[in-house]
């Protein structure tokens, strides 16, 4: 049997993984199917407890599946030690080895795999350049920051130029500054070395500016498989609206369907416009929903231009000043509650205060069905 | 008047841990040591008169015992770390949500008193108890075999009385490191036994380190279990300066045989400290 040419990096087939607590079983990671592709930076996102470290660890060979198959590059390592696949892992707080210095950290893997120590050598100052710790060889991790280490732990793990590099929640450790510029870095070490990269994170920012692909687990299924774009703005199900970002989940029964849009209406003026598919009829329950930045905020009458879209009439209950933005919380004629983001790009003022009646207007095409 | 009570309050601390040790060890040393320069015998008293050959008479006629105590406490000690190791890696990394009831199966020979244990193990041991008479009614030993009054006795004995001294510190040592350390080894191509060999066994020497220093000094002056379990071959110094004090009377040369030991001890301590009590050990144990 030859290796097809353009196997999956990694794939999962109906992989299934369950616990033993207290004598009862207990799924981490229900029937998945996955396949991550060569050279992807690929993201494992949901809250704690949701199967994406228990999915990492299973790639790695420190969790075996209860029922399904691993496969790397197109071959089955279920049941392979973890010391013999072709994957390295970047622990949640490093992991190092604090008995031994950056260089033996780093050539720790090469030496294991019998490389000549001169050529051991050389790929350690390489990968030590590219993740910029040239002259710290002899430091010991206690000696250095959490960025430092942080960097030591990426490049023990690239060094040995794996397959694919698995990331546990690798930035949870920094502060918010580094972090971010630590996002940078990786995005632009994975360009350099062109490996696939599987980053397990609870941080949907995180997720969404550094990801290809990101998968949204939750309760040991993924809810949702695409890029951060298709994830943010059209979300599968209401776990995944309001876990990427905030939401605005409105329900209501369908009043008529007209050239594919359906109108959800509250009272005479209030009304909400979704575009659907071909299945949806007259007194069908909807769930649509709204992202925060994609409404309008009107003091006074909605202004004729949006007439077309939604309007939903209400008051304003909050209003918070976030620099950047002022988020409007509006209690709507819908029922639900509202946010509205809104830039300060130019206006100097606030758009209304607390109680203020106010109308909130979006396009069609930003409301966005979920749940079917 | 705060500010003077606050500097006053380490010191405070630690006058009542250093009167005691001033009190019962300070002063009996320098007792001792007065003791072990004068002359004289229990009936007509013993004077001051700076005599320090009993020094070296004591040395002389006690060098054999002095360095079989050193051997058998050496040898114990190797023992110990070879028996602990396993045990305090059985529990730190498999003893799960039992651990504390492990460790407390450890410790619990100390609940039954020192010399009791080992006057046991003399009933078990002897020629006509129930290890040895089955043995050799049976013919699988010779009818001459015996375990009491030999050397494996007595550092049997030893080993067993000092034994949690040595798991408690390696468990400790084992336990403090980070499951993920030794994840990171297997996920770097280091099987089982390379894992244990450069990251487990190089991060647990702190242990060892502290276990032997809890064990080879008291096991090197132990005169229990010689006493118990051994014969007049096996005479190690402890029963010697206790032979000396409480059945001779031989206050000057007890003394100074013990500032003998407590010197060979210390010269031996702080070289091994010296060698192996840095961190640099566990990196040239990792090569």
């Amino acid at each position: 049997m030859t290796t097809p040419q353009h196997a999956p990096a990694i794939e999962f087939v109906g992989v299934n993984k369950n616990y033993l607590s207290h004598g009862e079983t207990v799924p981490a990671v229900k029937r998945t199917d996955l396949a991550i592709a060569q050279g992807e930076f690929f993201s494992l996102l949901g809250p704690s407890g949701c199967g994406k470290t228990t999915t990492m660890r299973m790639i790695a060979g420190f969790e075996e599946p209860t029922a399904g198959k691993v496969m790397l590059d197109g071959r089955d390592v279920t049941g392979v030690a973890a010391n013999k696949r072709d994957v390295n892992m970047v622990f949640q707080s490093y992991a190092l080895f604090p008995h031994l210095n950056t260089y033996q950290n780093v050539a720790f893997g090469l030496e294991r795999k019998k490389v000549a120590k001169n050529e051991i050598g050389r790929r350690v100052g390489e990968i030590l350049e590219i993740v910029s710790l040239t002259g710290m060889e002899k430091r010991s991790p206690k000696e250095m920051s959490g960025g430092q280490q942080q960097r030591v732990a990426l490049a023990r793990a690239l060094v040995n130029r794996p397959r694919a590099l698995l990331l546990d929640e690798p930035l949870g450790a920094l502060d918010l500054k580094l972090r971010q510029q630590m996002q940078i870095e990786l995005k632009r070490i994975q360009r350099e070395v062109g490996i696939t990269f599987v980053y397990v994170t609870h941080d949907q920012g995180e997720a969404l500016t550094m990801s290809d692909r990101i998968a949204v687990m939750n309760a040991g299924v993924i809810e949702q498989l695409g890029s951060p774009r298709e994830i943010y703005e059209r979300p599968a199900s209401r776990f995944v609206a309001g876990f990427i970002g905030t939401s605005n989940i409105v329900d209501g029964h369908v009043e008529r369907v007209e050239g594919g849009l359906a109108l959800l209406s509250y009272t005479t003026q209030d009304r909400v416009v979704v575009p659907v598919g071909q299945s949806t009829r007259t007194g069908d329950k909807l769930e649509v929903s709204i992202r925060p930045e994609k409404i309008d905020l009107h003091r006074g009458v909605p202004p004729v231009t949006a007439t077309g879209g939604s309007v939903l009439s209400g008051t304003v209950t909050e209003v918070v000043y976030h620099g950047t933005s002022t988020n409007y919380t509006v209690a709507t004629a819908a029922g639900a509650d509202f946010t509205v983001f809104d830039q300060n790009a130019s206006n100097a003022e606030d758009l209304a205060v607390r109680g203020d009646r106010v109308y909130l207007t979006w396009a069609p095409q930003h409301s966005y069905l979920i749940g079917v | 008047m705060n500010r003077v009570k606050n500097k006053l309050a380490p010191y405070l601390l630690v006058l009542p841990g250093g009167v005691w040790l001033l009190v019962f060890f300070a002063v009996p040393m320098v007792a001792m040591l007065s003791l072990s320069l004068q002359e004289g015998d229990i009936v007509n008293g013993y004077r001051f008169t700076g005599h320090w050959q009993t020094y070296t008479e004591a040395i002389s006629a006690y060098d054999t015992q002095i360095i079989r105590s050193l051997i058998y406490g050496a040898i114990a000690t190797i023992v110990l770390i070879v028996l602990a190791f396993p045990v305090a890696y059985w529990i730190a990394f498999y003893g799960g949500r039992r651990k504390p009831t492990y460790l407390f199966l450890v410790l619990l020979p100390f609940f039954v008193s020192f010399v009791l244990r080992t006057i046991s193990w003399r009933q078990i041991l002897t020629d006509e108890g129930p290890l040895i008479s089955p043995l050799r009614s049976a013919g699988l030993v010779d009818q001459s075999f015996h375990i009491l009054g030999t050397p494996f006795a007595v550092i049997a004995g030893l080993v067993y009385n000092f034994l949690p001294f040595m798991v408690l510190p390696i468990y400790v040592a084992l336990e403090r490191i980070d499951p993920r350390v030794v994840e990171a080894a297997r996920d770097l191509y280091a099987n089982p036994a390379t894992t244990f060999r450069k990251v487990v066994f190089p991060l647990a020497l702190p242990g060892v380190f502290a276990g032997v220093l809890m064990t080879f000094v008291p096991a090197s002056s132990d005169y229990v279990n010689s006493e118990v379990l051994g014969s007049a071959d096996t005479t190690m110094i402890g029963q010697v300066i206790q032979t000396q004090f409480l059945e001779n009377s031989d206050y000057p040369t007890a003394s100074a045989l013990s500032f003998v030991l407590m010197l060979v001890l210390l010269i031996g301590v702080f070289t091994y400290a010296r060698i192996l009590g840095t961190e640099d050990v566990m990196k040239v144990a990792a090569r």
